[in-house]
């Protein structure tokens, strides 16, 4: 009789096969939103028209106290003017420090948001002006020079102070992007900072008294407390992360998540530091993966050999 | 009492002792097995592994799992994930397996519809297997709960909700189950104990049964042939091992086996490392919240086919739906009534409704998973109607079928 197994084994695999393609790829297609990235260009945003100066952009930003009234600039010794919680009561939530905002961000993003915040993060129908609803960062409105070339100098300033672009490492990247609204327990993250070493209990209880003031207040700025992120890579996914970062209202229309304005090198450094939290055995992954393929192929030639050895006298 | 000699060697010991020589022909050299088979009777091997790979990976997951609904996710993910050395490829292990396991019981399963391996004598064969199918079942329940994400509480929920009989509102029975009024620390601790302990033991003693059921009927082969083992062995003992229409189960199938289950480590070690997703479902990686509901609660999709049975219908015909779902397949044996143990291929009618029930199972999986709405139900629907007409029609057009 002639040999049905490869006829088998083609019906098994076809079936196997079509099962996994209709509730994997196929369902998930039907159940979700896909959006393609647009790689982090913002082309609804305006592109700058003017050349900055970054030291005019000084004195407006520290002289004439354009940002600093809020923020803090540490690499400019300029220290925050409150702390976390009581900034998250007055604001809702704690202002950037801007020490790395010039690498952090995009130009074109930084430049509206300094012209109109609740624009340029996308929050324009939950701070609508003519319903007395202000987004808490006041818009600049100029030192009376020309208001497009002081945001430019403004902008200039704030890259100029900034660690390179290649410098920019996903903690930096993740704390000026999502870090203060987003805890990351897996890495030891609160929103308002890295959770210490205590060697006294008291101080402990300190801390979290500060972060649980801090959540309460960010809990009524945006509605409800934004989750911990410490597996989202595995939860969610690089994809859908990338596409939320870049405009949240794609999958959550009317979301209180403002839309972060992160460069598309900045949003990969966030992704590694939620690779990090979240799937921390990567590489592991992979290189251990590799050598148990070659021992499991290892193990099926031999399995064949035996197999042929031991049936030889039995056809 | 026994005499015993001074042994002359350990074998001897042991032999005098245990009598390792009578058991190993028993279970190994002296175990007839037809040699007209094909890879497909290497499945009972392949889930024996795979069930070997669940305990082992358990058995390491066991020692950092905490049973406690605030330690349980973190555990899992935290501890186990990226502090224990490993623990990441344990769990990736025993993710996968106990998805992988449920494609090897279905194409394990479907072999024995399609060969007639439930039939004349091997009915205890089929029954005892499902028993299998079902303790496993629950056994993948009980562990989707451990994890305690949202995927873990909502389905938790759902399925225990299925006890409240519909218009029975048998809301005590439900409560009973759980220890609670919803799920909590009662419910995880319980479901901890049924996976760790009492199912695990139910299926040990299953394997057993299943494979002492094997014994008197002998294993089927590819034509369903009857064949005399007594005869057969002795022309194989005799030298005719080509001549012969037996094999011994060890070595000879082992080595066949062993091929088998080769090619299948290497499937199932890719999925481990390179392709766990539908495995391990990214929503259950979101920790339990009992306020909110997951846009989409499906099972795992090697329960899908009885949930879709389930869904489309009214709440009491739809749990009635399922209830048959559930049990139908033990009845095979008696609703076949042709006195053929023949490939379906060579069975008339039969050769229809075999591939009509595989590809029904297969619509009704890929409805389960996508929401209930518009052609996803009208197909879900009919699909389920099918399912049911099948099942009546079995009996009728076997009986139709002539002897060959």
């Amino acid at each position: 009789m002639k040999n049905k197994e490869p006829l088998i084994l083609a019906v098994v695999v076809f079936f196997s096969l079509l099962t996994y393609y209709l509730v994997e790829p196929f369902a998930h297609s039907q159940m979700h939103k896909h959006h393609e990235s647009e790689g982090f260009v913002y082309n609804d945003l305006p592109e700058p028209t003017k050349k900055g100066a970054a030291e005019h952009g000084k004195v407006l930003a520290i002289g004439n106290y354009a940002c600093i009234s809020c923020h803090s600039i540490k690499v400019e010794n300029i220290p925050a003017p409150m702390d976390p919680a009581s900034a998250a009561q007055t604001y809702g939530v704690n202002p950037p420090d801007l020490s790395n905002a010039g690498v952090v961000y995009d130009a074109k993003f930084l430049t509206d948001l300094i012209k109109n915040p609740a624009h340029a993060l996308m929050v324009e129908h939950k701070f609508d002006p003519a319903k007395g609803k202000v987004h808490p960062m006041a818009a600049y409105a100029g030192m009376g020079g020309d208001l497009d070339q002081e945001v430019a100098d403004i902008v200039a300033f704030l890259q100029s102070i900034a660690v390179k672009p290649e410098e920019l490492t996903p903690t930096i990247a993740y704390e000026n992007a999502c870090g203060r609204c987003h805890a990351n327990h897996y890495a030891g993250w609160t929103q308002i900072g890295e959770k210490p070493q205590f060697k006294k209990k008291q101080d402990e209880l300190a801390f979290e008294t500060q972060v649980l003031d801090y959540t309460d207040a960010l809990t009524k700025y945006m509605g409800k407390l934004p989750p911990d992120l410490s597996i989202y890579i595995r939860s969610r996914g690089e994809h859908y992360i990338k596409t939320f970062v870049e405009n949240p209202q794609n999958y959550l229309k009317g979301t209180a998540m403002p839309r972060v304005g992160v460069t598309a090198e900045a949003a990969e450094k966030v992704i590694e530091y939620l690779e990090d939290s979240g799937d921390a055995k990567r590489h592991e992954r992979e290189s251990v993966g590799k050598n148990v393929m070659i021992f499991i192929v290892i193990f099926a030639i031999f399995a064949f050999l035996w197999k042929r050895q031991m049936w030889r006298d039995l056809h | 009492m026994a005499h015993f000699t001074k042994a002359t060697s350990v074998k001897d010991w042991f032999n005098q002792r245990l009598a390792i020589e009578k058991v190993e022909k028993v279970m190994g050299s002296e175990y007839w097995i037809p040699k007209n088979i094909n890879f497909l009777w290497a499945m009972g091997m392949i889930l024996a592994i795979t069930f070997a790979l669940l305990l082992v990976s358990g058995i390491f997951l066991l020692m950092y799992y905490q049973p406690n609904v605030n330690l349980a996710f973190d555990s899992v993910n935290y501890t186990i994930m990226k502090e224990v050395d490993f623990g990441w490829l344990w769990r990736h292990i025993h993710g996968v397996a106990a998805s992988v396991v449920f494609l090897i019981i279905y194409i394990h399963m479907f072999t024995g519809i399609y060969y007639g391996s439930y039939k004349k004598g091997r009915e205890m064969i089929w029954i005892s297997g499902m028993l299998l199918f079902v303790t496993f079942s629950a056994e993948a329940f009980s562990g989707y709960m451990l994890p305690w994400g949202q995927m873990s509480y909502w389905a938790g929920m759902v399925i225990t909700n299925l006890f409240s009989g519909g218009s029975l509102h048998a809301d005590g029975l439900v409560e009973w189950i759980r220890g609670d009024y919803v799920p909590a620390q009662a419910f995880l601790n319980r479901f901890f104990m049924l996976h760790v302990l009492l199912i695990p033991l139910a299926i040990l003693g299953l394997i057993g049964l299943h494979f002492a059921s094997l014994r008197i009927p002998h294993v089927n082969n590819q034509d369903g042939e009857e064949i005399d083992f007594e005869a057969e062995s002795k022309k194989y003992l005799a030298g005719d091992k080509a001549g012969s229409k037996v094999i011994r189960f060890a070595n000879d199938f082992m080595s066949k086996d062993m091929m088998v289950v080769g090619v299948y480590l290497v499937f199932f070690f890719y999925l481990v490392f390179f392709n766990y997703d539908f495995a391990m479902d990214p929503v259950n990686f979101d920790p339990a919240d009992g306020l909110k509901t997951p846009a989409h609660i499906y099972p795992e999709w090697y329960f899908l086919w009885s949930y879709e049975i389930l869904r489309p219908f009214s709440v009491n015909i739809g749990l009635i739906a399922f209830a048959f779902a559930q049990v139908i397949f033990f009845a095979l044996p008696f609703l076949d009534k042709s006195p053929n143990t023949i490939p379906a291929s060579r069975r008339g009618l039969f050769k229809y409704w075999f591939w009509a029930m595989l590809i029904d199972m297969i619509v009704l999986t890929a409805m389960g998973k996508v929401p209930p709405s518009g052609v996803f139900s009208t197909i879900g629907f009919w699909a389920a109607l099918t399912f049911i007409a099948l099942w009546i029609a079995l009996p009728f057009i076997t009986k139709r079928e002539k002897a060959v």
